[in-house]
């Protein structure tokens, strides 16, 4: 079973962790992964820097700007990745936007990442309809998860679509807002977290965006299976260091 | 249908598409589904004709250009979009797109802007129509377009600075996607060239193609055809080039001539010449070919017009130079200033510097004496004024 499905089965609402690969400095990317896990986070999103990342706000666009500068880039993040399943056990995903993928070559791009050993892509900017006619066998071929977004503004109809393309978890956008915004869910935002779980998707969720405490964090994995945290975990680590991964991890259970 | 129109999935050959984000779905979906109905209404296009001839002032005059004509020995047209209202063929798309979000019940408008013409463009009939309005601007060309962002302002719009990348026209267009996904119910976002995702390059181009129209009529009226030989036109993102191009791509005697800017030249690093120096990829929801680099990382363009220095061009254009229809040809900041020079000198018209890009070809291309060349002169040079006072050291 993939890592990212065995993660899911366990009977625990997931912290998943997003963050800039090469930022702070370019060669922190194994470093920050291995305190993740050590710290007992479930799940990884490695984020590959992109100079326009449209879905993305302000804090992982300044990471991402700053990782490009240290000279990430899609082949140094693989050289990085190298050997990375002797020290770790947890589910890995890679998250990008599709043109770094599309110049690299999607089949490499995908044989590359069953090589390291990760687990599942998601690109926010692949639309599904060609996802689904382009590459969904090549990702099966490779081992590798698609994961698709929904978010409060998607279609019921359109929910079961994409329902149907994936078979891990659904990254379902907290609000119809790029990341780091919010404090705290309101009622809306509640309503939609229950409404979606009432579906009974053959996929899990993860609610992403606007996540940045205990607190928010409760509230948005009541009715799914856990979060994903991008944002504020890149601000931590911005003024933190690496020390402050574990405490912040920690202080999210 | 046409070899050279959209397809139903909104792609130009392997161009276009919808390369967008689940999260803009909805507002992308949305246009996708009503935009060629509510244009074919006979109540849209009644109130668009309408603006179009007695608030933009069309139609604009096919002017032929005597002392241009008679140094390069061919006959040269000047379709005058300089003339419109605003200054520039922008508000072509923003009279028309205005008219859609209305009917779309849309309240508040999101554009970006390079040159700033296609924000004040955008002001205006924010202005006219009563709706709120914010454009985002790259930080630096808020700098070098000061006059637009005072113009914007005065119409009542908010100008936000794009302060991230190269903080131009791609950061502007980026910072006004933002907007749109976090304001998916009640704002438009009206883009002001053939770029970004499907419908949009088809939307532009059939709300600029008035532009070609014209001047098949004018041409009718003045030579007796309706085809002129060659349609010639700056490309940036490529509007004013799609709006000129639009009703002649069909006919394939007509030459159809793309002019970028290759800024300080397209073998060093500041430039801006997207057929030469692009590959295929993806830029701002749509597949296109653009300015990157091996890991598809978009570059930074330059050009000396902030209005050309976009690092793709729209989708429409990249298959217009796949297939070899179209002919592209790029000029630098140095040529274009002096063609500038010399259109002001010949015909008393200061073109705006992305239009005097498109006059300086006469040093790359040849034409046979009953050659009938129709340029489009798509703004003037009001705006421009400071950077021309610069380099000609007046």
């Amino acid at each position: 079973m993939n890592r990212i499905n065995q993660a899911l089965a366990q009977d625990k609402k997931l912290i998943s962790i997003y963050f800039t690969a090469g930022y702070p400095e370019l060669e922190d990317t194994t470093e920050v992964i291995k305190r993740l896990a050590d710290a007992g986070t479930d799940v990884i999103e490695i984020g590959l820097p992109y100079s326009d990342p449209l879905a993305d706000g302000p804090v992982i666009q300044k990471s991402s700007e700053q990782a490009l500068r240290n000279g990430m880039s899609t082949r140094k993040l693989f050289q990085q990745l190298q050997g990375i399943r002797d020290t770790v056990d947890i589910p890995l995903i890679v998250m990008g936007y599709f043109n770094a993928m599309l110049q690299f070559g999607v089949e490499d791009f995908c044989k590359a990442c069953e090589a390291i050993g990760i687990d599942g892509i998601i690109m926010p900017d692949l639309p599904i309809d060609i996802f689904e006619r382009d590459y969904k066998a090549l990702f099966e071929t490779h081992g590798l998860k698609f994961v698709p977004l929904i978010t409060p503004e998607t279609s019921e109809e359109r929910i079961k679509t994409i329902d149907e393309l994936g078979d891990s978890f659904v990254y379902m956008v907290s609000s119809s807002s790029t990341t780091g915004g919010e404090q705290g869910f309101g009622e809306e935002a509640m309503s939609y977290f229950k409404r979606i779980s009432d579906m009974n998707l053959n996929n899990s969720l993860m609610v992403g965006f606007g996540i940045k405490d205990a607190f928010s964090f409760e509230q948005a994995s009541r009715f799914t299976s856990g979060c994903i945290i991008g944002s504020e975990f890149i601000r931590r680590l911005t003024n933190a260091g690496m020390e402050g991964i574990a405490p912040f991890i920690k202080s999210l259970k | 249908m046409s070899k050279y129109s959209v397809s139903e999935k909104g792609f130009y050959g392997d161009f276009g598409g919808a390369y967008i984000p689940e999260l803009l779905f909805p507002n992308v979906e949305e246009l996708r589904q009503n935009y060629k109905q509510i244009i074919g209404t006979d109540d849209f296009q009644n109130q668009f004709k309408s603006l179009l001839k007695d608030y933009v002032g069309r139609p604009t005059p096919l002017y032929l250009a005597e002392n241009l004509s008679e140094k390069y020995k061919t006959k040269i047209y000047l379709k005058r979009e300089d003339l419109c209202h605003t200054g520039a063929h922008k508000i072509n798309n923003t009279v028309g797109q205005i008219l859609l979000a209305k009917a779309l019940g849309k309240r508040r408008i999101i554009a970006e802007t390079g040159a700033g013409q296609h924000g004040v463009a955008t002001a205006t009939v924010c202005a006219l129509m009563g709706l709120e309005c914010i454009v985002y601007m790259g930080a630096v060309d808020i700098e070098r377009q000061a006059p637009n962002v005072a113009r914007m302002k005065m119409l009542g719009a908010t100008v936000v600075p794009a302060t991230s990348g190269s903080k131009t026209l791609k950061d502007a267009t980026n910072e006004a996607i933002r907007d749109w996904i976090n304001h998916p119910k009640d704002t438009h976002y009206i883009i002001g060239s053939v770029v970004g995702p499907h419908p949009y390059p088809d939307m532009v181009t059939q709300l600029q193609s008035v532009i070609s129209k014209e001047v098949k009529a004018q041409m009718l009226e003045k030579e007796g055809r309706e085809l002129p030989d060659y349609v010639i036109a700056c490309v940036g993102g490529g509007s004013n080039a799609a709006g000129l191009f639009a009703d002649f791509m069909d006919h394939e005697d007509v030459g159809i001539i793309g002019v970028e800017a290759s800024g300080k030249g397209v073998d060093t690093t500041e430039s801006a010449a997207t057929t030469i120096l692009g590959r295929e990829g993806i830029i701002h929801g749509s597949k296109t070919l653009l300015m990157q680099n091996t890991d598809g990382q978009i570059t930074e363009p330059y050009s000396i017009s902030a209005g050309l220095d976009y690092p793709g061009i729209g989708p429409l254009h990249a298959h217009l130079f796949k297939t070899g229809r179209g002919k592209f040809v790029s000029i630098t900041d140095a040529e274009a200033m002096e063609a500038g020079l010399e259109l002001s000198r010949m015909e008393g018209i200061i073109p705006a510097i992305e239009t005097a890009h498109a006059f300086a070809i006469f040093k790359y291309l040849e034409f046979k004496e009953d050659d009938v060349l129709v340029f489009n002169c798509s703004g003037r040079g009001d705006k421009d004024l400071e950077t021309y006072r610069k380099y000609f050291g007046y």
